[in-house]
């Protein structure tokens, strides 16, 4: 047990103290700060990833996601606050505790001069593992992403998505306890990117620890047992997926577009939905009943709609807004 | 994380260094091709060609006046055009030293791994202009295989170099910079070409602080059969470049991959 720390002046709600006081926390992050120049990129996290679950960090482009994994690696210093990663203080040992990680990046880093065999090899070499060990492991390392025959294969001639199989064979060559994953599926196409999810249930299955950055709110729906959506630095929104939407949003979801949509929104949307959102031509209308709402639709012609279950994108939207992040 | 703290210089660079050499031995043909081209080409063209009008130079032929400045020339331009292009490749292009970062090895481990393959491709590099040397008969000594004694000198001198100038570098452009400005006018004025003694004296007194001049000082004795003079002295110019420099291009190296 640790000893009874007093509690930080601001103690993030939803962060689950089992797992910060208990063991079995794989990576422990307190009141992490990271600035550059006048623009504090992480503005005081804290999070505790327990072992065997799947963490994803949501956020719109220049949330300080990636910053956020960097510092947790130890690449780069905070400028404030703790990490443990593998039970080891970061970054005073993070090159240690690096030797049970896995790192998936968002950009592709293989070595185009080798082959796809000979890139397992050569990163495994930098784990200090002897070739022996690695060419054991190679045949299910290969099998697991799906380019077993594709041993002697140039990088080249790879696929998109068989490049990123190979990353996460890769991550995956020192057999880590807990995979970093940066935007796993960003630039693949649906059957690319359904086979990287299904081989990041098959880690979790192996009791793996996953922590992955994502925009996808699908991708995060269908992985993660927790979710941190993350804006400016902050985490404004912790829990399960079903948590946040049932936290954060009605359960109800009319989208509705077309002629008259002005006419409509002014004289029963705004009535009838319990919110109603505005992006372009389009009226968002949150609700926990949706009927009224259909049935005043169906009234009105010439006016388009689509009735879906709330999802993580509305939280997402709701809680970051609508306006780009460029 | 200081940047400033002194390089932690650890064994763990070996497996990185596997993986260049791995990269050589696949484009090995056409780089030893090249080795041995380049400076047959040189020995060729000005030996043969400007010293059939030159009747001797510092009491020996034009050639094998030109044999140790080649050694010296080319051993540095291997070593700085891989700390520059194929380092800067890697850092930049490819993002291979993300790639191997994220593994236990740290950036000190990736820096040392590039300034001793540096090291590595110069030897590669001298072995190749021995062997020509020798076949073409312009040097005769085996006292002239002491030269590969300095080569690895002038790899991770030049090396060092090289690397603390790809910190800076936005861009491959930035690199012709360095040629033009540095690399060009250093193997003028380091006896490379012609003996030292036909600069004027402020200029002969300015190369007293070039590396390459205190290589060539090194090699061409070697290269007639004789033992080189003050060989302490210019041993510790070109390992005082090693040190300073591989130190500057840590600090940068770190400050620029930390941003």
């Amino acid at each position: 047990m640790k000893q009874e720390a007093p509690q930080p002046p601001v103690p993030s709600p939803s962060l689950p103290r089992s797992a910060v006081e208990g063991g079995g926390a794989v990576l422990r992050v307190q009141s992490l700060r990271k600035r550059y120049g006048e623009l504090e990129v992480v503005a005081g996290i804290s999070l505790a990833i327990r072992r065997g679950e799947c963490f994803g960090l949501l956020g719109p482009n220049g949330a300080g996601k990636t910053t956020t994994l960097r510092l947790c690696l130890g690449l780069i210093g905070p400028d404030a606050g703790e990490i443990e990663l593998m039970g080891e203080p970061v970054p005073l040992r993070a090159r240690v505790a690096r030797r049970a990680v896995g790192v998936v990046p968002q950009m592709d880093n293989l070595d185009p001069d080798f082959t796809v065999e000979e890139n397992l090899l050569v990163y495994g070499r930098y784990f200090g593992l002897p070739d022996a060990t690695i060419r054991a492991r190679l045949p299910e390392l290969l099998e697991f992403a799906g380019l077993a025959g594709r041993a002697a294969s140039r990088i080249q001639t790879l696929s998109g998505g068989m490049r990123r199989r190979l990353m996460l064979a890769r991550a995956l060559v020192n057999d880590p306890e807990l995979v970093f994953m940066d935007e796993p599926t960003t630039g693949l196409d649906p059957q690319a990117r359904h086979v990287i999810w299904d081989r990041l249930r098959q880690l979790l299955a192996r009791e793996k620890t996953i922590l992955l950055t994502t925009h996808f709110m699908e991708e995060a729906e269908r992985l993660c047992d927790r979710i941190a959506i993350m804006d400016r630095g902050r985490f404004i929104a912790e829990g399960t997926p079903r948590e946040l939407i049932a936290r954060h949003i009605e359960p109800h979801v009319v989208e509705v577009h077309g002629d008259g949509l002005d006419a409509w929104s002014a004289a029963e949307g705004s009535r009838l939905a319990s919110r109603l959102e505005r992006s372009g031509e389009t009226a968002f209308c949150y609700t926990t009943d949706a009927a009224p709402l259909l049935a005043s639709l169906e009234r009105t012609s010439g006016l388009r709609y689509l009735h879906r279950p709330a999802s993580l994108e509305d939280v997402f939207l709701k809680l970051t807004g609508r306006e780009l992040r460029d | 994380m200081n940047s400033y703290t002194l390089p932690r210089l650890s064994v763990r660079f070996v497996p990185v260094w596997r993986r260049h050499f791995l990269v050589w031995t696949k484009l090995a043909a056409p780089s030893v091709l090249f080795n041995l081209a380049d400076p047959t080409i040189y020995m060729l063209g000005l030996g043969f060609g400007l010293g059939a009008l030159l009747p001797e130079v510092g009491g020996v032929s034009y050639i094998a006046f030109l044999a140790a400045g080649i050694i010296c020339f080319s051993t540095m331009n291997t070593a700085t055009f891989e700390a520059l292009y194929s380092a800067f490749s890697r850092m930049h292009v490819q993002r291979t030293w993300d790639a191997i970062t994220n593994a236990p090895l740290a950036l000190d481990d990736v820096v040392l791994a590039e300034l001793v393959w540096a090291a590595t491709k110069s030897c590669l590099s001298g072995l190749a202009i021995l062997v020509v040397v020798y076949a073409l008969g312009v040097v005769t000594s085996p006292l002239a295989l002491a030269t590969l004694a300095v080569v690895p000198l002038i790899g991770l001198c030049f090396g060092a170099l090289g690397l603390a100038i790809t910190a800076l570098s936005p861009s491959y452009d930035f690199f012709s910079y360095y040629f033009t400005l540095v690399i060009t006018p250093m193997a003028m004025l380091s006896g490379v070409f012609f003996p030292l003694e036909q600069l004027p004296v402020p200029l002969r007194i300015a190369a007293e602080v070039l590396p390459l001049a205190h290589a060539v000082e090194l090699v061409r004795p070697l290269t007639f059969g004789a033992l080189p003079e003050n060989v302490l002295l210019h041993v510790t110019v070109l390992l005082a470049y090693a040190v300073v420099g591989f130190y500057a291009a840590t600090v940068l190296l770190r400050r620029r991959l930390a941003s």
